[in-house]
């Protein structure tokens, strides 16, 4: 095993995490037939609100939970502007990106140039010292930080709830046929708005991911199209929660692959990788929807489409 | 003042009837100085830095001067209006800074001909349109010397943005200096295909230190290369600005883009009324690029020597491109006793001896 191995898993880790935090949050949104193509201003929201958190407050905890409500706060703007006044759900998600971007960079504003510690890792220095298995288990395994097996516990517990629990069963009645479900008496604009927050939450989680941990540092359009390669993923994982764990890790590991790659000498054009992400989304897309019952089994019908109650 | 006088006849444009009002209204003010920026002001890099600029061009000379600018402006189509709307509002003097406001600027020059242009790091010049850049690789020849001699692996990591010879010319500035002073030094290179991306930046600088480099070169505009340098205790060199603060035990050095006595002295010329066109390529000498503090943990004989070449680049004693100079396949390609003309190193398409890799085409 080179010596670069572990180090470069770890960057894996690193790079992928914020992708799996935003892609579940968007998978749950678009489970509930609501399009938000604002995960980009989501992110960079939350990126900057849990790093003026942390570096104020000096608390770890404290900044992540801001980055979450921060994210959260943004997508309430969504939600009721499309839920309730119906306005079309693509140009607004569009516009909030904008949006967040423009209110991060003034929000940002004093915070250029100041750092920020990082979250705390787990560390087992006996474990580590051991050959071979120490570093595997010591390091790769138990040497994250709290949030990377969060995300993980997110996966699953998203899973669980769309695939098993009563609550999950009736956010998707709401995205396959909001007609439907209005008609045997569910909530269809509440059930969204919460589905909508969450996704909010967990872009806003994506972003605090990367102010606090990936650099903890802010610099104005720090999360770089992130949000975007997100929603991508959504639909490479064909709205499967596992798959979008897969995805995530897929395309980070592409990221740093490649820049390790040119360090080793092997030569691989950036361009290539840099369009990686997409082009898989793409590739993905004209293989499901060869299979019409693919498609339909995952993609929630009524995705993008607005809810008005008649009768 | 005159020219406000002068451009306000002369938009005859439907759109200028009512700025041309203004124009002759604010007859007696100041010159007026507008800015494009393609990048936000608080990039903490290259736009911050022509911000200072101009910052310091209201400072310096007062209340005889009114500036202005439009940040994060698009190259092309956009760039057209925004300038166009500048001159069109009694702008004497445009500074525009990025390469790809190049053609937009000269188009909008013809149709203004008594305003006066600047564009930075462009080639196309006319009678109001002066162009400006900075011979960032001087910085790179001394930096390449330290990193030469801090390096303990004999590897340097260099974080890269776009394969254009800007930036080939300081990777092979740093290989060349830092090769003369430790011959064992190689310099490997990560592209990252952005000029601005805080976390590819971050983890191509891992990717470099996982691989064996311990000094941090970077050619993007965030402090993210730094900080990770400093995550895993090896040294670094910021870009553009001082990065100190986010790597205060790692950072060596940084050079800075200092554009201001430029942009005050442009200025002073338009307000004297002896601005012409031309073009300027300024370095060390010109204050245009400087080195930010050197970093304590640098030995006393190393900053001797660093400070010898500034000096050295400064009284034309030192080239940071002198012969003899091989190529990667060790042909040489400058003989002994020669230096590289401007325009060699402006279309420079080629690693020299020491960098590992290749050029992504």
């Amino acid at each position: 095993m080179p010596e670069w191995f572990i180090p470069f898993l770890l960057s894996v880790v690193t790079a992928s995490t914020p992708f799996v935090f935003a892609g579940i949050g968007e998978l749950v949104v678009e489970k509930s037939g609501v399009l938000n193509l604002g995960v980009e201003g989501m992110m960079i929201v939350g990126a900057v609100s849990a790093f003026a958190a942390g570096v104020t407050t000096g608390s770890g905890p404290l900044a992540v939970f801001t980055g979450a409500f921060a994210g959260a706060a943004m997508a309430l703007i969504f939600g009721v502007l499309t839920l309730y006044l119906l306005s079309n759900q693509v140009a607004t998600g569009l516009a909030l990106t904008l949006f967040g971007l423009g209110l991060s960079a003034l929000m940002g504003h004093g915070m250029v140039g100041k750092t920020f510690p990082g979250l705390p890792h787990l560390e087992f220095p006996l474990l580590e010292q051991i050959p071979v298995i120490g570093p595997l288990i010591g390091t790769l395994l138990l040497g994250h930080d709290v949030l990377v097996y969060f995300s993980v516990v997110l996966v699953i517990a998203v899973g669980w709830f769309l695939n098993k629990s009563r609550a999950g069963m009736v956010l998707r009645a709401v995205g396959e046929n909001h007609n439907a479900a209005h008609s045997i008496g569910y909530p269809v604009n509440l059930v969204r708005l919460l589905a909508v927050l969450f996704g909010g939450a967990m872009a806003g989680l994506g972003g605090a991911y990367l102010s606090l941990v990936h650099t903890p540092l802010w610099v104005e359009n720090m999360t770089a199209g992130r949000g975007w390669i997100a929603l991508a993923l959504v639909v490479f994982a064909s709205w499967r929660p596992a798959r979008v764990f897969v995805g995530a890790y897929l395309f980070g590991g592409l990221t740093i692959m490649q820049l390790h790659a040119q360090g080793l000498g092997i030569e691989i054009p950036p361009q290539v990788l840099a369009m990686a992400p997409y082009l898989a989304t793409i590739v993905v897309l004209v293989i499901i929807s060869r299979d019409s019952a693919l498609v339909r089994l995952n993609a929630p019908a009524c995705l993008g489409k607005s809810f008005h109650a008649t009768g | 003042m005159k020219l406000g006088k002068k451009l306000g006849l002369l938009s005859g444009l439907a759109a200028g009837v009512m700025l041309a009002a203004t124009g002759l209204a604010q007859a007696a003010d100041p010159l007026k100085v507008g800015f494009v920026y393609v990048g936000p002001v608080g990039d903490h890099g290259w736009t911050y830095e022509h911000n200072q600029g101009r910052i310091a061009v209201e400072k310096a000379l007062g209340d005889k001067v009114k500036t202005s600018f439009v940040e994060s402006v698009p190259e092309g189509a956009d760039a057209t209006r925004v300038i166009t709307r500048l001159a069109s509002t009694g702008h004497g003097l445009i500074f525009t800074t990025s390469f790809g406001y190049m053609n937009p600027t000269v188009r909008v020059a013809k149709r203004f001909p008594k305003v006066k242009f600047e564009h930075a790091t462009g080639f196309k010049r006319a009678d109001n349109v002066a162009t400006y850049s900075a011979r960032f690789y001087e910085g790179r020849h001394v930096v390449g010397l330290i990193a030469g001699k801090m390096t303990k692996s004999n590897v340097l990591g260099y974080v890269a943005s776009f394969p254009i010879p800007e930036v080939i010319r300081g990777i092979n500035a740093v290989a060349i200096a830092a090769r003369s002073v430790n011959p064992k030094v190689t310099v490997k290179v990560v592209w990252v295909s952005s000029w601005f991306d805080p976390g590819k930046e971050a983890d191509a600088a891992k990717a470099l230190i996982d691989q064996g480099a311990d000094v941090m070169l970077q050619h993007t505009d965030s402090p993210a290369p730094v900080q990770a340098a400093q995550g895993r205790g090896i040294w670094a060199i910021g870009q553009a600005s001082d990065m100190k603060a986010f790597g205060p035990k790692s950072h060596l050095t940084a050079i800075i883009d200092d554009w201001a006595p430029y942009y005050i002295e442009r200025t002073k010329a338009v307000l004297d009324g002896t601005w012409k066109s031309g073009d300027v390529w300024g370095g060390f000498k010109s204050g245009m690029v400087k080195l930010s503090d050197y970093n304590a943990a640098i030995p006393a004989d190393v900053v001797a020597m660093a400070e010898k070449a500034r000096k050295g680049i400064i009284d034309g004693s030192v080239h940071p491109f002198a012969g003899p100079i091989k190529d990667q396949s060790g042909k040489i390609i400058l003989k002994a006793g020669e230096v590289m003309d401007d325009k060699t190193m402006l279309g420079m398409n080629f690693y020299v001896e020491g960098v590992e890799g290749k050029i992504p085409q």
